[in-house]
C-alpha cells in the first residue's frame, strides 16, 4: 500500500494543502511541506508554475509568475525534492498544467516523481483519453496516482469512467470554477455533493476549490473524505516569517 | 493522407482538447452538437442568407493590376476587407452566433488581439440580441482604439487583460477563466483556428467560404481554378485556413503562409511561431507553440496586434510539419512598406496582418503569368495611428 492509499484507509477530515513551488523564494519547496507537515497537514499538493494557467483566479497566478521569476522549473523542482523524504513522511501530489510536462518528458517525469518520492499527480489538461491510451502504463510503472477533477456538470457516466481510472482519490471541485473563490455551499452544492457521495465510488474524495475558512472546511469534510485548500493558503504565506505564516495559518484548522 | 481532422480530433501528431474537467462539458457538448447544426439544411439557409443580405458576400476577387505588373504575375486580391466590420472574422462570429442560439446560450464571450474578432463578435451579438463580453490584452486595447471604441458602442463590455504580455495569449487565458466560471449559459466564440477540438475544425468550415469563392471567381476571370500560389498571413490562422481549405487537396497549388518575424526571428521580439517554436500544449490543443526549454509559453511581439500570438492552430502545425504548406516570416518594418506600397499602387489601405502576406510577395520569384491569389484579410482603418506614426504622415 503506498503513502496515499493508506492515508486514506486511516484518516478522515483529511487537510490537504496546495502551494507553488519556488515561491515566495526559489528554495522554499522543502521547508513549506516540512512545516505543514509539522503542523498538521495530511497531505501535500506542490504546484509546478506555469505561465499559463487558465484554471487559476488571481493568487495562484500570482505566485506562478512569481515562482517562475524566480528561476523555478521542473529540473530544479526535482533537484530540491532529493532532500523531501528525508524531512516528510505524508503524502505528496506534483499538480501542474501538461505542457511543462510535456516538455520534460512524460516518461522523464514520471521517473523524476518516483525517485524523490512523489506519490502522484494532477494535471487538470491532460485528457482522460490521452491519459488512458497513452500515459497510464508509465504512470503505473512509476507507483504513482493520477487524479482527476470533476465537476458538478460532470456527467455521472463520465464520473464513473473517472473513477474507473483513479487510484488515489476523486478531486470534487465545489463548482466550476477558477481557483481562489469562496465556497458558497449552496442548496445545490449541497445536493451535488450527496449525489456524488450515492454514487458509492470506489475511490475516495476530497473537495477543493473555494476553502478558506475552518467552516467551510468542515462542511466540505461533512461530505467528502477531506478538503483541499489552495488560494487561501499561498496568499498568506509570508516570505519574512515563512514557518510563523505556515504555523499561524494551520493554526485555525488544526489547533 | 488527410489534412482535416480525424474522428478523435486530431490532425497528424496535433490537435485535441487539452482542457481541465471544468470546460469539458462546454467543449463536448460543442463537440457532439457541431456537425449537426452546421450540416442542418435550415442552419445552411439562415448562414449563407446572412453571409450575403449582411456581411457583403460574394467578397470581390480583384486583379490587382498595378501589382501584377510589378511582380511579374497575376496577382488576385481576396477582399476580405469589404467584408461588413472590415475583416475575415465576421465570417466565423456569424456561423457561431447562429450555433450558440440553437444550443440555447445566452451570453457571448470572445477574446481579440486586433479588436477586429471583438468587433466582429460584439456586432452580431448586437444583431441577435445577446449579451456580449469582449477580452482584450491592456496593451492591444491602447494601440487599437477605435476598436475599442466600436465594441462599446456596439453594447460589449471590454475587459483589459493585464496579465503577462497583456495581448492576445492573455486576453485567451481571461475567456477561457471566463467560460470556467460561467459553465451553463456562455458560449466562447473563439477567433481563430485554434482552441480544443472542435474549435479549429469548426472556425475552418466557416471560413472556408473563402475558398469556396474564390475557385468560383477564379473560374470566372481566368478559366481555371487551380491558382498557382495562395498567401495569406498567420496569427491563429483563421483567414489562411479559409484562404486554403479548398486548395488542400489539390497539391499543385502551394500554399504560403506568413508569419510575423516582428523586429526580427533572431531579436527576442518576434511571433514567427513554426521558425521559433517547438511542439506543445497551447489554449487546449497540441500544436506549434513558441516556449523556453520548461514549456513555458514565451511572449511574442509584432507590430500587428493580429499577429501578436506564440501559436498556431494545430491544422496549421500539420500543414507545417507534412510540409503540405510553407510557412515563411515577414517583419514589422517590411510589413509597414508593404501596407504602403498596396495603398500608393492599387489604392488599398490593408490591415498590418494582411500587408504581412503582400510582403512575401516581394520574396518570390515569378515567370510571368503565374495567377497568385493574397488573402486580403482586413483594412487598415484601425491601423491609421500605426501608420501614420511610422510613416511620419
Ligand atoms: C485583418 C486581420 N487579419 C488577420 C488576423 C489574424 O488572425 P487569423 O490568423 O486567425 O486570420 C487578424 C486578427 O485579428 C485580423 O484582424
Amino acid at each position: 500500500m503506498n503513502r496515499l492509499q493508506n492515508l486514506f484507509e486511516t484518516k478522515r477530515n483529511i487537510l490537504s494543502i496546495y502551494y507553488t513551488a519556488g515561491y515566495p523564494s526559489l528554495g522554499d519547496t522543502v521547508a513549506i511541506a516540512e512545516a505543514l507537515e509539522e503542523s498538521g497537514a495530511d497531505l501535500l499538493e506542490i504546484g509546478f508554475p506555469y505561465s499559463d494557467p487558465v484554471a487559476d483566479g488571481p493568487i495562484i497566478q500570482a505566485s506562478s509568475k512569481q515562482a517562475l521569476d524566480n528561476g523555478m522549473d521542473l529540473k530544479l523542482l526535482f533537484e530540491h525534492l532529493k532532500g523531501l523524504r528525508a524531512k516528510v513522511s505524508i503524502p505528496v501530489l506534483l499538480m501542474g498544467y501538461v505542457n511543462p510536462v510535456l516538455q520534460f518528458g512524460v516518461e522523464n517525469f514520471c521517473k523524476a516523481c518516483a525517485e524523490v518520492g512523489v506519490d502522484g499527480c494532477i494535471v487538470p489538461d491532460l485528457p482522460m483519453t490521452e491519459y488512458e491510451e497513452l500515459y497510464a502504463p508509465i504512470f503505473k510503472e512509476n507507483g504513482l496516482s493520477n487524479i482527476f477533477l470533476i465537476t458538478p456538470q460532470t456527467s455521472p457516466e463520465r464520473i464513473q469512467k473517472i473513477d474507473g481510472l483513479s487510484n488515489g482519490f476523486i478531486y470534487l471541485l465545489s463548482s466550476s470554477a477558477t481557483t481562489g473563490q469562496n465556497l458558497q455551499v449552496s442548496d445545490n452544492t449541497a445536493a451535488y455533493f450527496s449525489r456524488i457521495s450515492e454514487l458509492k465510488l470506489k475511490n475516495p474524495t476530497m473537495i477543493g476549490f473555494g476553502i478558506s475558512s475552518k467552516e467551510t472546511f468542515d462542511k466540505a469534510c461533512s461530505y467528502a473524505n477531506g478538503a483541499i485548500i489552495g488560494s487561501a493558503f499561498v496568499k498568506s504565506l509570508d516570505a519574512a516569517d515563512l514557518k510563523g505564516s505556515v504555523k499561524a495559518f494551520m493554526q485555525k484548522f488544526k489547533p | 493522407m488527410s489534412y482535416f481532422v480525424n474522428e478523435k480530433g486530431y490532425y497528424g501528431d496535433f490537435g485535441g482538447a487539452y482542457i481541465p474537467e471544468m470546460l469539458y462539458p462546454n467543449v463536448e457538448e460543442l463537440r457532439q452538437n457541431y456537425l449537426n447544426i452546421i450540416n442542418d439544411a435550415d442552419f445552411q439557409k439562415e448562414f449563407h442568407q446572412l453571409l450575403k443580405d449582411y456581411v457583403g458576400r460574394p467578397s470581390p476577387l480583384y486583379l490587382a493590376k498595378r501589382l501584377s505588373k510589378k511582380y511579374n504575375a497575376n496577382i488576385f486580391l481576396k477582399r476580405e476587407d469589404l467584408n461588413h466590420t472590415g475583416a475575415h472574422k465576421i465570417n466565423n462570429t456569424i456561423g457561431q452566433i447562429l450555433l450558440a442560439e440553437k444550443l440555447g446560450k445566452k451570453r457571448i464571450i470572445a477574446e481579440t488581439g486586433a479588436g477586429q474578432h471583438g468587433v466582429a463578435t460584439a456586432t452580431v451579438c448586437a444583431l441577435r440580441g445577446l449579451e456580449c463580453v469582449v477580452y482584450m490584452g491592456e496593451v492591444d486595447i491602447k494601440r487599437q482604439a477605435p476598436n475599442v471604441a466600436r465594441m462599446k458602442m456596439l453594447g460589449a463590455t471590454v475587459v483589459p487583460a493585464t496579465s503577462g504580455s497583456k495581448t492576445l495569449k492573455d486576453a485567451t487565458n481571461e475567456a477561457m477563466r471566463d467560460w470556467i466560471n460561467n459553465p451553463v449559459d456562455t458560449h466562447y466564440i473563439i477567433g481563430s483556428v485554434v482552441g480544443p477540438h472542435p474549435y479549429p475544425d469548426m472556425v475552418g468550415i466557416f471560413q472556408s467560404i473563402i475558398s469556396e469563392e474564390t475557385k468560383k471567381q477564379l473560374i470566372e476571370q481566368t478559366g481555371n481554378d487551380q491558382p498557382d500560389y495562395v498567401l495569406a498571413c498567420v496569427g491563429g490562422g483563421s483567414n489562411a485556413m479559409g484562404m486554403f481549405y479548398h486548395f488542400i487537396d489539390d497539391e499543385k497549388v502551394k500554399l504560403i503562409a506568413v508569419e510575423a518575424a516582428g523586429r526580427g526571428v533572431d531579436s527576442g521580439f518576434s511571433a514567427a511561431t513554426t521558425t521559433l517554436g517547438k511542439e506543445g500544449v497551447l489554449h487546449g490543443s497540441r500544436s506549434i507553440l513558441m516556449q523556453t526549454h520548461d514549456g513555458q509559453v514565451v511572449e511574442p511581439h509584432s507590430v500587428s496586434a493580429g499577429l501578436d500570438y506564440p501559436g498556431i492552430g494545430p491544422q496549421h502545425a500539420h500543414l507545417f510539419k507534412t510540409g503540405r504548406g510553407k510557412y515563411v516570416s515577414i517583419t514589422d518594418d517590411e510589413s509597414l512598406q508593404a501596407g504602403l506600397l498596396l495603398t500608393q499602387m492599387e489604392g488599398i489601405i490593408p490591415a498590418i496582418e494582411s500587408a504581412h502576406a503582400l510582403a512575401y510577395l516581394e520574396k518570390m520569384e515569378f515567370k510571368g503569368g503565374e495567377n497568385v491569389v493574397v488573402c486580403l484579410s482586413g483594412r487598415g482603418d484601425k491601423d491609421m495611428d500605426t501608420y501614420m506614426k511610422y510613416f511620419n504622415l
